[in-house]
């Protein structure tokens, strides 16, 4: 009764969402205010039906029902409680009813928050945010339906494929569709603008914290997907550049140049229509991953079982929606006026720097992660590795981070390029010694390497002495300098985080990519094995009982200094549901330099068994900068100027907002 | 500075910014990307020993030898033709016979195909589209792998 109860909610959400999208759109074309007002209820609604409908599946997951196809495959009565919850999303069906929960949750977010919102725009952007549901909503309900049954249910279920059996692969979706399916508001507010005919500093207000807050989500996303990949797949990287992860990836770089234009339109009025465009764009390359990534017409180390009928219709979703706001912005850019003039050594113009570098770099990465489509296409098959990407992101990048620092420094509409050197001096000295220090450390091992981490050091103390400039610190008395750290906006910390966060990252992936260490070695109990200081010693296996699996675990006693620190433990285990499918969980001791990392392979005779031994220096910087880039984001979002729903003052709207 | 000037300066930082990644990506196109064979293309095809490329196939059944390194041998076939592969380190957790992968690495003097790594994929039931479509071209594709795979993704 109860799934049948989720599936009508499903249906009765998609009908719900061709209200919301037809008769907004019709009052709107009447002027009918009343028809207009349909659209903030309606989206209500359909969140709540959603949510009766996601609440339904899960019911079916916890209370293992497996007359429910999706529970049967995907599900096994003996699976922790955990596992059967974020079992309903770790699934095509489910995964696709989390992604229209999102959908409906932004539209109902922005009809609760928006209550100020011209009535006009937000009608509009009501509608389009309810024809992207509906065309979701479709799709799931005619070639995904998650809530099919079985005639005749079997006793048990299939069990979950055991690699999503982990905590970080848990919550890794919502947050990336949180992101993914955030920038949908960005390019509903775009599509609305255009329709509208207006784009201001208000509209600009309105779009950079959904943006911030989707853009905040892709980071975790992104993230702890790659930490999973690290700890979990046992080979020790944490990025290799394959096509489901740059379908995350490209997003994110649009989405961080929309962040960061929006700005411009925000404050100095400029750079309109390349936000509405970069808008479109991001949710577009959204759409392109859902279809990456659920087509399968790419190879990918990391595609689960996929559907090319499905991708086809992914497909038409997004010629649609692209094609169809790029025509809308064909029609109607050429009426939006353009506004503020601005000297290229500017606020704006380090802004437009960032855009075109981050939009290009953008484009690099969706060429090669098509490319093979292209020569498939005139027949012959090649794969685009991670070499090409190294070869063409890393450089692209160097000069957008050798400006970073400069930006904020510089003033709106003229800028003082070097008042703003001047004030990088403690940066540039700082980074310098640390470029010394590690070219010396390292024995000269690599050249470059010490450049790269001190480009990361003069980020993140650049970054620090902005805010420092700004509090006038060594210029006046320190309290002075206290109470103007203390009154600075929020937003100016948001992005201090933010930068902080990139220089970090950038260290961190520098140390680890330049200085790992790797041995693959056939090791019988006893046998002793040295990696990076570290004396490591094989104590043999022994096998031990999960709840729905068993594992092998190699015991290995780890020693430094003739002291010993640490025992790890990485196995090999088997799921009982999904015997043919072993899993490696690898043993990791974290130093505060790096992490020693162990990975157990095969038996071989005589009772050795390959062992994997990496040292990866300061690789969990990589991930502490995205979370201090997502902290950035979030202390951001927090600042009054741009809290969601915040009044706006009545100067800055002369005109009044009547009632609704 | 005029606002013409002004624009153009933009547009010329611009067109430089993307000239440099036009240039990069033609020139990481040409040195970086990898073909892809199937046993079969290599008996057709000459490919020089040494040469990098991507080769695909199933592992054959009974063709993997363990010794007593970390060295690994087995046989990669589409059910016409087939090519020894030697391989040291860890095969990834869905390796084992019968199973399509995708392995990368260069052929010796030998013929041998010397892999410096062998990718299986997440899902007991995916196949690479490249393994999957070399198959059916040799006419040896069972369709046990669409069907069954329906709701496992993720």
């Amino acid at each position: 009764m109860i799934v049948e109860t989720g599936h009508f909610a499903l249906i009765l959400a998609a009908i719900v969402a061709m209200v919301q999208f037809a008769v907004p759109l019709w009052g709107s074309y009447k002027s009918d205010p009343i028809l207009m007002r349909v659209a903030a209820p309606a989206a209500q609604v359909q969140l709540l039906l959603l949510l009766i409908s996601f609440l339904a599946l899960m019911w079916a997951y916890i209370t293992s029902d497996f007359s429910v196809k999706n529970v049967f495959a995907n599900s096994h009565s003996a699976k922790p409680l955990f596992f059967k919850i974020s079992g309903v999303w770790a699934n095509h069906e489910g995964s696709m009813l989390l992604w229209v929960l999102i959908l409906a949750f932004y539209g109902a977010m922005v009809a609760m928050f928006g209550r100020n919102l011209p009535p006009s725009l937000k009608t509009h952007v009501l509608s389009i945010q309810a024809l992207v549901s509906l065309s979701f909503l479709l799709f799931l309900i005619f070639t995904s339906n998650p809530f099919e049954r079985l005639v005749n249910p079997p006793l048990d279920g299939k069990g979950l494929n055991p690699l999503l059996q982990d905590f970080a692969l848990s919550i890794h979706p919502p947050f990336l569709y949180l992101g993914y399916v955030g920038f949908s508001v960005a390019f509903s507010f775009a599509v609305a603008a255009l329709i509208d005919g207006r784009v201001d500093a208000a509209w600009a207000r309105w779009v950079r914290p959904w943006t911030l807050l989707a853009w905040v989500n892709l980071t975790i996303g992104i993230a702890l997907g790659s930490w999973w990949a690290y700890y979990e797949l046992g080979w020790g990287g944490w990025w290799f550049w394959d096509p489901v992860e740059n379908a995350s990836f490209m997003p994110w770089l649009a989405g961080t140049a929309l962040l960061h234009s929006a700005l411009v339109v925000e404050k100095r009025g400029a750079l309109k229509l390349w936000t509405i465009l970069l808008s479109i764009l991001t949710f577009s390359l959204s759409l392109m991953g859902a279809f990456l990534v659920r087509s399968g017409v790419l190879s990918s180390v990391h595609a689960f079982a996929v559907d090319p009928e499905r991708g086809i219709f992914i497909l038409g979703i997004l010629a649609f929606f692209t094609g169809g706001a790029l025509a809308i912005f064909a029609w109607r850019a050429p009426d939006l006026k353009q506004g503020g003039i601005f000297a290229p050594i500017s606020r704006e113009g380090a802004l437009v720097f960032n855009n075109m570098i981050l939009v290009i770099a953008c484009g690099t990465v969706l060429i090669g992660t098509l490319w093979p489509l292209v020569t498939e296409a005139v027949g012959y098959k090649i794969s685009v590795g991670a070499p090409y990407f190294e070869l063409t992101f890393a450089p692209l990048m160097i000069p957008l981070l050798l400006a970073m620092p400069f930006g904020p420094l510089l003033a709106w509409k003229r800028g003082d390029l070097r008042g703003a050197a001047q004030r990088l001096y403690a940066a540039v000295g700082i980074a310098i010694l640390v470029v010394v220090l590690t070219y010396s450390v390292t024995s000269g091992s690599s050249f470059f390497a010490p450049l790269l981490i001190g480009l990361g050091i003069y980020i993140v103390v650049g970054a620090i002495s902005e805010i420092l400039w700004r509090a006038k610190a060594f210029r006046t008395n320190w309290g002075e300098v206290g109470r103007r750290l203390l009154n600075m906006p929020r937003a100016s910390y948001g992005s201090m985080f933010g930068h902080i966060g990139i220089g970090i990252f950038v260290i961190g992936s520098v140390a680890t990519s330049v200085w790992n260490t790797e041995k693959i070695v056939a090791m019988k109990p006893g046998d002793k094995q040295t990696i990076a200081g570290y004396e490591v010693r094989f104590d043999g296996v022994v096998e031990e009982r999960g709840p729905n699996f068993t594992e092998k675990l190699g015991n290995f006693n780890v020693m430094k200094d003739g002291k010993q620190i640490a025992t790890l433990r990485p196995a090999k285990r088997t799921y009982i549901m999904r015997s043919e499918m072993p899993m490696t969980e690898t043993g990791i001791y974290n130093a505060w330099n790096g992490d020693l990392y162990l990975a157990i392979g095969d038996k071989l005779q005589q009772g050795a068994y390959t062992v994997r031994f990496y040292f990866n220096p300061f690789i969990r910087l990589i991930w502490l900068g995205c979370l201090i880039m997502a902290l950035g984001g979030l202390v951001s979002l927090s600042d009054r100027r741009l809290r969601i729903g915040a009044p706006k003052r009545a100067k800055e709207q002369p005109a009044a907002v009547p009632a609704e | 500075m005029t606002r013409k000037q002004r624009r153009s300066a933009m547009i010329f930082t611009g067109l430089g910014v993307l000239a440099v990644a036009v240039g990069l990506v033609l020139w990481g196109l040409s040195g970086n990307i990898m073909f892809f064979y199937s046993p079969s293309d290599l008996v057709e095809k000459q490919v020089e020993p040494g040469q990098r490329f991507r080769l695909g196939g199933l592992v054959e059944e009974g063709s993997v030898v363990r010794g007593q390194s970390t060295k690994i041998t087995f046989k990669v076939t589409d059910n016409a033709e087939n090519v020894g592969v030697s391989f040291e380190g860890v095969l990834p957790d869905l390796f084992r016979e019968g199973q399509g992968i995708v392995a990368e690495g260069a052929l010796n003097t030998a013929g041998i195909f010397v892999a410096d790594n062998v990718l299986a994929k997440h899902d007991e039931n995916y196949m690479p589209p490249e393994v999957a479509s070399s198959l059916k071209k040799k006419g040896v594709w069972k369709d046990t792998n669409t069907k069954a795979a329906k709701g496992t993704g993720s």
